[in-house]
């Protein structure tokens, strides 16, 4: 194994000026910390924030009903990608009640993994729609448990997944693999905006 | 007795920011800004501040500092805003515009490919 166990003050370089931010998602367990912590370059880190519930268009207050505030924690690692770009890692908690968290926490977000344990594959639905929904680009990985392999139409059946979105297998623990889906997320990123632009200038012809 | 200082009690957060608990919609600093001291720390400074200066000899982003601070990023944020009005810190936003620049996500492929 070839994860990162440094230091978690090793300080970033004077120029960097640009911070990313790509968001892994999914249910509890299926290993978004583990694949944090693979390819990232400190130890992966936790801090908090507390969001106001008014204002979130989508999130069903009536489990907390009376209070005005929920404290969400959230893990994060750090990749510098040169002497300018430094990309943020951040591990995001996929349950339903979570998700004015990313409205606003997470606005901005390069692209998403949505992290897959096909064991246990209801778990992703939820994010899944709600990405749609907010048009971020995503991709699926599902996370190697060493279980039964499933066929890919079967996890995209499952998943009822539009074909456009990329679907990988990964293995969280391996630093090569979770840099394999990073990039194969950034690249459907690149391809998503590219078509989106082919498509806005056929409409002005 | 409650040891003063350290504990996570609501009413510690609120005399850290003088009793503001957000940082409101022009408070301009993104999880991923990053953070850069334009001073050392005086004596007489709040210690958060103080913390904040050192940690940003070097770049740090905003998540960073409140992991580091172990304080939501919320209250994080205002004191940033705070030493960003003095001119303490300055802040390098990230310059991801609501349809990425094709040259940025280029050199995030690079990188990623030489990681």
């Amino acid at each position: 194994m070839d994860s990162a166990t440094s230091d978690p003050r090793i300080p970033l370089g004077a120029s960097a000026d640009n911070g990313l931010k790509i968001v892994v998602v999914g249910g509890f367990g299926v290993g978004k910390t583990t694949m944090v912590r693979s390819v990232s370059e400190i130890r992966p880190l936790n801090t908090e924030e507390t969001m106001t519930q008014a204002g979130a268009a989508v999130d069903d207050t009536s489990a907390v009903r009376g209070k005005s505030t929920t404290t969400v924690a959230f893990d994060f690692g750090r990749i510098s990608l040169d002497a300018h770009n430094v990309l943020y890692l951040f591990g995001a908690p996929g349950q339903e009640r979570f998700w004015f968290l990313w409205d606003r926490l997470f606005s901005g977000t390069l692209g998403a993994v949505v992290l897959v344990d096909t064991r246990r594959i209801d778990d992703s639905w939820y994010a899944i729609d709600r990405l749609e929904h907010h048009g971020t680009p995503f991709i699926v990985a599902c996370n190697d448990f060493g279980g039964p392999r499933h066929s890919p139409d079967a996890v995209r059946e499952a998943l009822d997944l539009d074909p456009r979105v990329p679907l990988v297998d990964c293995d969280a623990r391996s630093r090569e693999s979770c840099k394999q889906v990073l990039i194969a997320l950034v690249e459907h990123v690149r391809g998503h905006y590219a078509a989106q632009a082919a498509g806005s200038r056929q409409e002005l012809v | 007795m409650s040891r003063p200082g350290r504990d996570d009690a609501p009413d510690r957060l609120y005399t850290l920011t003088q009793g503001r608990s957000r940082s409101g919609p022009d408070n301009p600093f993104d999880l991923v800004t990053l953070v850069v001291a334009e001073c050392e720390p005086t004596p007489g400074m709040q210690s958060e501040h103080v913390a904040i200066l050192r940690m940003t000899r070097a770049p740090a982003a905003v998540v960073e500092i409140a992991a580091e601070l172990r304080l939501p990023v919320g209250i994080t944020r205002v004191l940033l805003a705070d030493l960003h009005a003095a001119g303490r810190v300055s802040a390098r936003h990230p310059r991801l515009a609501a349809v990425p620049d094709p040259d940025i996500l280029e050199q995030v492929l690079v990188g990623l490919r030489n990681l």
